[in-house]
């Protein structure tokens, strides 16, 4: 007689967990740092649970049923966290395909003496599990983008300080290449800086941008412009003599825009325009 | 895959038509989080270019899209008018080109605020021009 | 309404535009202003455009068309309070507010319009007086 195999799991779920546990203790990857035994098992019962639940006689080959949908997402659920928790993927892995490891042999031992039903067995459950690992992966991986994705975000936000020097005055350290994106960044932080301070005049030194093409350079000049709009001034500084090469070399015209070598001249020209005087103190005897 | 969410669509026939449909685009651009200057782009490449179909010819239907691809959601604007048509597109798209006295920056204008343009033209038949502006770009 | 108003302080003009203009307005705008300076005598007009929530070049060019119509008229013009997304987008555009001087805001757009007279009139330097800002930016 042909054994039902979902009422076959369900009767072995304790040893089934038993023997998950113990291959995923015994992997030389088990990451303790990261997470305990408890919250391990606690996880390994909750979709052992969801998953022998969902399986039944007939969507045991069709692993795209409705029935499985809570596994998914459990399953998801785990993988995504992991991720953000800094598990390796073979450590993730490892997590799903020990859970193959213990059903399989569960089945090879109950099964043994029923040939047919084993093979059969084994092939759908195979199917599964192997679904399963996919699904674990695809998450995992949609786990990092979104890992990548913040610390984007992050690094142009602090890429991109606005210093006040003085009162009226703001500078703008640029620090790696300036791309359209980038530069739209900076021009919003500037400019917004420009409203919330007053600030008539704004240095922007590029000493840290590593090459000037003529986007790059394009992108300068659309910053300088929208600032005029503005109604403020914009000096660049930190003009390198491999930048002031490749900027001729290439014909980029600079002439309507305030270029200085350094930081301390923009901010020489900057006290000039506000009409400010900086002075050695004679100390008088 | 590109989605599209939600559909619009505003006729153009007067210069007061403009500064509501300005406004409609604006509520849509705000309803899926996109950035002021993002926002701001948008919305004045929307009015260049109703206001190009209402100096050229005189008016025609705006279609107002929320779209979305993958994370990306985004707005795309179609502009249909009757017109006279543009017989050749290159050098409409070229800047400070005009037959009207305007700037001549409108449509090569307009393709720089946004992501994606797209214009379609034939003589005597009419004009339609297509743009999308995504939400984080 | 149909009208933005214009106030006169002194040798300036003043207008404040509130709302989004359509095209109509915009061009009413143009011709009172410069009826107003020839009638007023006026040495300066300041536009504040704080509330414009985009320029496109039909409003551009009328306010380029302000500014030349005003200097042949012996009279400066200055846009203050541009939105940093207004500028941005205008530069994009491939916008240049020619003919027009700008300012961050009114005080300062105040300033400029009375440094610049000064310089036409009497050419003599009087000490300036820095804006010191006191509000901290956090």
């Amino acid at each position: 007689m042909k054994q039902d195999i979902s009422k076959l799991l369900q009767k072995k779920k304790k040893n089934i967990i038993e023997d998950w546990m113990n291959m995923q203790l015994a992997d030389a990857g088990l990451r303790e740092d990261l997470m305990s035994n408890d919250e391990l098992r606690e996880q390994s019962a909750e979709l052992i649970d969801a998953l022998l639940k969902a399986i039944t006689e007939q969507n045991l080959d069709d692993f795209n049923s409705a029935s499985f949908n809570t596994v998914y997402e459990i399953l998801s659920g785990i993988s995504i966290s992991r991720a953000r928790q800094g598990f390796s993927p073979r450590e993730t892995g490892v997590f799903v395909f020990s859970l193959k490891d213990a059903i399989l042999q569960t089945l090879i031992i109950e099964l043994k003496n029923d040939q047919e039903t084993l093979i059969e067995a084994l092939v759908a459950m195979n199917k599964l599990l192997d679904n399963l690992g996919i699904v674990t992966f695809e998450t995992f991986i949609k786990g990092r983008e979104e890992v990548i994705l913040r610390q984007t975000d992050e690094i142009t936000e602090i890429s991109t300080p606005v210093i006040r020097v003085w009162d009226g005055i703001l500078a703008l350290p640029i620090i790696g290449t300036l791309d359209s994106a980038r530069t739209q960044v900076v021009m919003e932080n500037l400019l917004q800086n420009v409203v919330d301070t007053g600030s008539t005049i704004t240095i922007l030194d590029i000493s840290g941008v590593p090459t000037v093409d003529s986007l790059v350079a394009q992108h300068i000049i659309k910053t300088v412009a929208a600032t005029r709009l503005m109604g403020a001034e914009c000096i660049i500084s930190g003009i390198r003599p491999e930048i002031a090469q490749t900027v001729v070399h290439l014909g980029i015209d600079l002439s309507n825009i305030v270029t200085k070598a350094t930081l301390a001249s923009a901010l020489k020209y900057a006290f000039a325009l506000l009409k400010l005087d900086v002075k050695r103190i004679q100390k008088e005897k | 895959m590109r989605i599209v969410l939600n559909k619009d669509s505003m006729n153009i026939e007067k210069e007061q038509d403009v500064v509501p449909f300005r406004n409609r685009v604006k509520e849509y651009a705000v309803k899926i989080g996109m950035s002021v200057v993002n926002q701001t782009k948008l919305i004045t490449a929307a009015s260049e270019l109703a206001r190009n179909m209402l100096k050229y010819a005189g008016g025609g239907i705006t279609k107002i899209e929320v779209i979305s691809e993958g994370r990306n959601s985004g707005i795309r604007l179609i502009f249909e008018d009757k017109g006279p048509g543009i017989s050749d597109i290159a050098l409409a798209m070229k800047d400070g080109f005009s037959t009207g006295k305007s700037l001549g920056i409108g449509l090569p204008g307009a393709k720089r605020l946004v992501n994606e343009f797209e214009i379609k033209s034939s003589v005597g038949e009419g004009t339609t021009v297509s743009i999308i502006k995504w939400k984080n770009g | 309404m149909d009208r933005i108003p214009i106030l006169r302080m002194g040798n300036f003009l003043l207008v404040t535009i509130q709302i989004d203009l359509y095209d109509r307005l915009a061009i009413n705008l143009e011709t009172d202003l410069v009826n107003m300076v020839n009638k007023t005598q006026a040495k300066g007009v300041l536009i504040d455009i704080s509330a414009l929530s985009i320029v496109d070049s039909f409003m551009g060019r009328i306010l380029g068309n302000i500014g030349n119509m005003a200097r042949i008229m012996d009279a400066e013009t200055v846009v203050v309070g541009m939105q940093p997304a207004v500028a941005i987008t205008l530069v994009e555009l491939g916008l240049e507010l020619k003919g027009v001087h700008t300012a961050l805001n009114v005080v300062k757009g105040m300033e400029l319009l009375r440094n610049k007279i000064k310089d036409l009139d009497t050419g003599e330097e009087e000490e300036e007086e820095i804006a010191t800002n006191e509000d901290s930016t956090e």
